[in-house]
């Protein structure tokens, strides 16, 4: 157990060392920054000031070097509009939008579990239709449009939430709604699909066969298994949440990391944008790490890998 | 005595002798194909879809980038104001919705396919590469899988996106290159379980090179699974222009992509919810008819259903 944790270990951190790289290279050499932060108006002149004063000058592995190092010690540079240091910026931000992920999430699994759970006891029943149904249209829905939807149906027609803001737990409704529906069909599927393997298993029938009641065969016995999948499941789906949550933050405008994200692209403030995207491609790495050491630790066959 | 037997004769039936072969496979697979409700209802969507945006120029009523300022924000026939002049109302410009819409469906249809042909392309030569080889070129491109997994997609294309210039060829490309993930992890394990078939090692036994193994051996077997894929990154490039497009960083306005639509139609949110339902639904059946043509891909086609 303990090499295989320090094995994934040493893998999620050559996956962040790869990403920074991957993004660094991506931001800095795919436009001209100097360009984009001297403006519109700029000419030639001010362009290579501004190259020279920010550091653009160099060769790219030098300033990638230079950024790592610093962000190593929680230093991510300074913001280019809001003058303050990224990290400050980022870590206010960052606590809406792990509340969101939190909230998206449970709201996913409660909704999901159930339904995979009674899909799966009764097969093509009303209830296992009606499970299908909402997850393709989960699927297949835009989750920006869902949020707008949301806004008519809930803010301007029926007046019960706020549209917009990060100030309250009424803020959190809908982008938890349309967020954690995101989640809900892949989680679903599987526990649906899990449930129906489980329940054809001898430890089943033998449950069944000692005499013990429904409930204690569905949940003692069946789902305890069938879990385990959605379990890491959800970790990953956590992780592809937060780094999704821009979308969802932008539309009711909730002030967390993903709408600064938003902001800092539209504003061309780079170093920001860098570590946000170092941050969310940290939470997936960190998720998936977590999944991996429970999935081996309830399931021995899997620490052989 | 002799009236039995002559009984029995003659009731006995004609023995013909029995054809043993049934329906051809493909007749089997004809069959299942047209019974599939998910399917074909999917495919017959995607088909009018399709035929309507290759057609959009016969059937616009309007020229999508005329503007008209005279005529703004009128609403869709169905709403007491509307009129048959504009069947789905105009937009804060004038411009007809109902041509934008079909010219845009055009734009969906693009991206979503080139975007998969050029994800797919990636990711399919790395899996089978990944899958056929093993050993170091596997962790090498597990690895690399990890990486893009790890990367926030909306994220980073938003960025990339932002700094290249919003275009329909930069978000083609940038959707190519951020989705072939889906390609690699399937395509890997799919030529895994190919490579120790008895008609590989027969093919390896009989001196075949490696590329005519890839492409006559494994490529073939691996065609349905890539199919299925193929469809759900297509609704996902789908899905994602659409998304980058609301939130102003995709493809630029005035061309007539539907998340750019319910962009612009978000700030008549108040009163005219028509301008974003329009677009939103039409990116909905889109996105469903393709689903369910995979799924339903997937369902005939899985192994298990053969029979």
């Amino acid at each position: 157990m303990l090499v295989y944790t320090l094995k994934r270990l040493g893998l999620a951190l050559l996956v962040t060392l790869a990403v920074s790289m991957l993004s660094f290279a991506l931001l800095y050499l795919s436009g001209d920054p100097a360009a984009a932060i001297a403006g519109e108006t700029a000419n030639a002149d001010d362009i290579e000031a501004v190259r020279i004063y920010y550091g653009f000058d160099r060769p790219w592995v030098v300033q990638y070097g230079e950024w790592m190092f610093n962000a190593i010690r929680g230093d991510f540079g300074t913001s280019y509009y809001f003058k303050l240091p990224v990290s400050q910026l980022v870590a206010d931000r960052l606590s809406v939008t792990m509340l969101l992920g939190l909230c998206g999430i449970s709201f996913a699994l409660l909704t999901a579990v159930p339904l995979g759970v009674a899909a799966a006891v009764r097969p093509n029943s009303i209830i296992d239709r009606i499970a299908l149904f909402l997850s393709v249209m989960g699927q297949a829905m835009p989750s920006f449009w869902f949020g707008l939807v949301l806004i008519v149906l809930f803010s301007i027609k029926l007046r019960l939430l706020p549209p917009s803001g990060s100030d309250n737990w009424q803020n959190f409704v809908m982008p938890t709604i349309v967020l954690g529906y995101y989640a809900m069909p892949a989680i679903m599927r599987l526990t649906r699909a899990g449930m129906l393997d489980v329940l054809g298993a001898d430890y089943v029938r033998t449950a069944r066969a000692k005499g013990a009641g429904e409930f204690r065969v569905m949940f003692k016995h069946a789902l305890r298994n069938a879990i385990i999948p959605v379990v890491s499941l959800a970790a990953v789906q956590m992780g592809f949440m937060l780094g999704g949550s821009i979308v969802v933050e932008s539309i009711f405008a909730l002030h967390g990391a993903g709408y600064l994200a938003w902001e800092s692209i539209g504003r061309n403030d780079l170093p920001t944008v860098q570590a946000l995207i170092l941050v969310f491609s940290m939470f997936y790495i960190v998720f998936t790490f977590l999944s991996d050491l429970l999935n081996a630790w309830l399931d021995p066959r899997m620490r052989v890998g | 005595m002799t009236n039995t037997t002559e009984t029995i004769h003659a009731v006995a039936p004609k023995v013909e002798p029995e054809v043993l072969s049934g329906p051809t496979p493909r007749q089997i697979l004809v069959t299942k194909v047209l019974g599939h409700k998910g399917l074909m209802f999917g495919a017959i969507v995607l088909l009018v879809i399709f035929l309507m945006a290759l057609f959009a120029p016969l059937l616009a009523p309007y020229d999508p980038y005329h503007q008209d300022l005279m005529h703004r924000i009128v609403p869709p026939v169905w709403d007491a104001k509307g009129s048959w002049d504009n069947i789905l109302g105009t937009d804060h410009l004038g411009r007809d919705y109902l041509s934008r819409l079909l010219y845009g469906a055009r734009i969906s249809l693009a991206i979503g396919a080139i975007a998969a042909l050029i994800s797919g392309i990636i990711g399919t030569s790395m899996g089978v590469a990944a899958g056929y080889f093993g050993g170091r070129v596997d962790s090498c491109v597990t690895f690399l899988i990890n990486v893009r997994l790890a990367m926030p997609v909306v994220l980073v294309a938003l960025a990339v996106v932002a700094l290249f210039g919003g275009s329909l060829e930069v978000v083609i490309t940038v959707l190519g290159l951020l989705l072939w993930d889906r390609f690699a992890v399937v395509m890997r394990s799919a030529t895994l379980q190919l490579r120790s078939m008895e008609y590989v090692t027969a093919a390896k036994a009989i001196g075949c090179s490696t590329k005519r193994i890839l492409f006559s051996e494994i490529m073939p077997n691996i065609t349905n699974s890539l199919i299925v894929i193929v469809t759900l990154e297509m609704a996902h490039a789908i899905l994602l222009e659409a998304a980058l497009s609301f939130l102003g960083l995709g493809v630029q306005p005035p061309t007539p992509s539907w998340g750019l639509m319910v962009s612009e139609g978000k700030q008549m949110l108040l009163f005219q919810p028509w301008m974003i339902a329009i677009p939103g639904v039409a990116l909905f059946i889109l996105v469903l008819a393709i689903n369910l043509l995979g799924d339903g891909l997937r369902d005939v086609s899985a192994p298990e259903n053969r029979n």
